[in-house]
């Protein structure tokens, strides 16, 4: 029963994460239409700036401000100058700007791989392998402190894309982009705000993940799948089943890891998210209407 | 108040307006009817800019609308009530009427300008709450207007306000149209229902296959015999 709960404990800490980083990919898919096959690798140069400021004496939780923006300008200038350019070519394959992701993606790994090496790095902090009893359970204090700031943000976001007039923008331009631009939305600004917004989750989830794991230059791949299962999860393009897409893949990789083995915990991600375009197409959104 | 000047209008390669010219006066219910086909909402979509004219010219008190960007047009007073509704279905009836107010001046008098549009439309202050894709289709209308006049509007232009409704509705879209411009909203409607839209405008213009052919007070052209033959099946 311990073994249980510990596990059950743990995948919901692992969730929360994966939920910031699911709810960035599906801003960018509900807003542009297209899947950001960049966006693991988004969260590894993150990872690589909270790395490079924890050299220097600063706590990755400190970093989180800084990486932040830093991500969200790199997000805005991508959408800017690299994907809204792609719009204004006629071509036979609409997937442009997916392909120009992934071109992204590669090209921000062996810049980082350059400058970096491939080799493994860690941000130890004093309270990376530092944990808390529960009665008999265990909890990581990295990760529940990383826990509590994922889900700040999560609410943070949620306040932002319903009470202000940006976020709502961001919603109708996501329901109805020629309606919006009705209403005076300036759409191409719009999709640079969600880009940059996107990244900056994403980033947040790198500087959390950091000090409770590797950082590497191939890092970006497992967790641009990640966020894609999620993705389809949750269904296409809502940010409430960003949420739960995020807590199930955390919730499966923890009790694949424990039940059956460490080696598969990319396996159950992939099994579930197969399982799920068979049984459910539209993901949770179809059980939840939200 | 708006003067649209020999516009010539493409999709691709496919010319859809040959020079079609009209104009709309301060206070005036002003109709474009016409077929299926003949260019009437692509008239609209060019005025609030999300179709650029080839050639021609569209000026709204003296500014050049086909030269500015589709999202700036709303803040010069123009609105679409776009073919449809086409509301943001997934956000609440008052989320959609607050997505209306964006432009500076609407924002400023967002909250009077709520309340005038929930006196207007009662329906809408008890639905606020809800999901607009999930409102009948007369109150999906409704909404789409009311969120239309939360831009304060110098000109409301209406595309098939009428489409899908029942009679009995129909009467009542009408009825809001008149309303409104009675408060001193300019109105110029798009519609095929041609008897009823020619008995309450002012001034109307028949297109046919991309080019203005016929206009005149909505009586004369009741009672022209082309009008008659083509539209009314008499």
């Amino acid at each position: 029963m311990d073994v249980f709960l510990q596990t059950l404990v743990a995948g919901i800490l692992k969730g929360g994460l994966y939920a910031l980083i699911g709810i960035g990919m599906t801003l960018i898919m509900g807003v542009m239409g297209i899947i950001n096959l960049a966006h693991g690798q988004l969260m590894m140069v993150a990872m690589y700036i909270t790395y490079v400021l924890h050299l220097a004496g600063v706590d990755p939780y400190i970093s989180l401000f800084v990486a932040m923006p830093a991500l969200f300008l790199l997000g805005c200038l991508i959408q800017r100058f690299l994907l809204n350019p792609l719009l204004k070519v006629d071509t036979i394959l609409p997937e442009n700007q997916v392909l120009m992701t992934v071109g992204i993606g590669m090209v921000l790994t062996e810049i980082i791989r350059f400058i970096f090496k491939s080799d493994y790095k860690s941000v130890s902090t004093g309270y990376s392998n530092a944990t808390f009893f529960l009665g008999n359970i265990s909890f990581s204090i990295a990760l529940g402190i990383s826990f509590i700031i994922a889900i700040a943000f999560t609410v943070a976001m949620f306040f932002f894309l319903i009470k202000t007039d940006i976020g709502r923008s961001i919603r109708a331009t996501a329901q109805d982009k020629d309606a919006a631009v009705l209403m005076g939305v300036n759409t191409g600004r719009i999709t640079i705000i969600t880009f940059g917004l996107g990244s900056g989750l994403v980033a947040a989830a790198g500087c959390l993940l950091a000090p409770v794991y590797y950082v590497f230059p191939d890092i970006g791949g497992p967790f641009t799948a990640r966020a894609f299962i999620i993705t389809i999860l949750g269904g296409l393009g809502s940010t409430v089943g960003a949420i739960f897409g995020g807590v199930t893949l955390g919730l499966a990789e923890s009790f694949g890891a424990t039940y059956i083995s460490m080696d598969y915990e990319n396996i159950i991600g992939m099994t579930i998210f197969v399982l799920v375009l068979l049984f459910l197409p539209g993901g949770f959104k179809r059980l939840t209407k939200i | 108040m708006l003067k649209v000047d020999a516009i010539d209008v493409f999709y691709g390669d496919l010319q859809v307006l040959w020079g079609s010219s009209f104009e709309v006066r301060e206070k005036e219910i002003v109709v474009l009817v016409g077929a299926n086909g003949a260019g009437k909402s692509t008239t609209l979509k060019t005025i609030s800019g999300l179709l650029r004219p080839k050639a021609g010219t569209i000026v709204f008190d003296g500014v050049r609308l086909d030269r500015l960007p589709a999202d700036r047009i709303i803040g010069h007073g123009v609105v679409h009530v776009p073919e449809a509704r086409r509301l943001f279905r997934e956000m609440s009836v008052e989320e959609n009427m607050v997505m209306g107010s964006l432009a500076p001046e609407a924002r400023k008098k967002r909250r009077e300008t709520l309340a005038w549009v929930y006196e207007l439309f009662p329906r809408m202050k008890e639905r606020r709450k809800q999901a607009a894709g999930t409102l009948s289709g007369g109150e999906q209308q409704m909404c789409a207007i009311g969120r239309g006049l939360m831009a304060l509007p110098r000109l409301l232009m209406f595309d098939e306000p009428s489409l899908g409704l029942a009679p009995i509705l129909v009467e009542d879209v009408f009825n809001i149209v008149k309303r409104i411009n009675k408060e001193g909203v300019t109105v110029l409607l798009v519609e095929q229902n041609v008897r009823q839209t020619l008995a309450l405008c002012d001034r109307a213009y028949v297109l046919e296959n991309g080019s203005v052919v016929l206009q005149g007070t909505g009586k004369e052209l009741l009672a022209d015999p082309h009008v008659k033959e083509a539209y009314l099946g008499l």
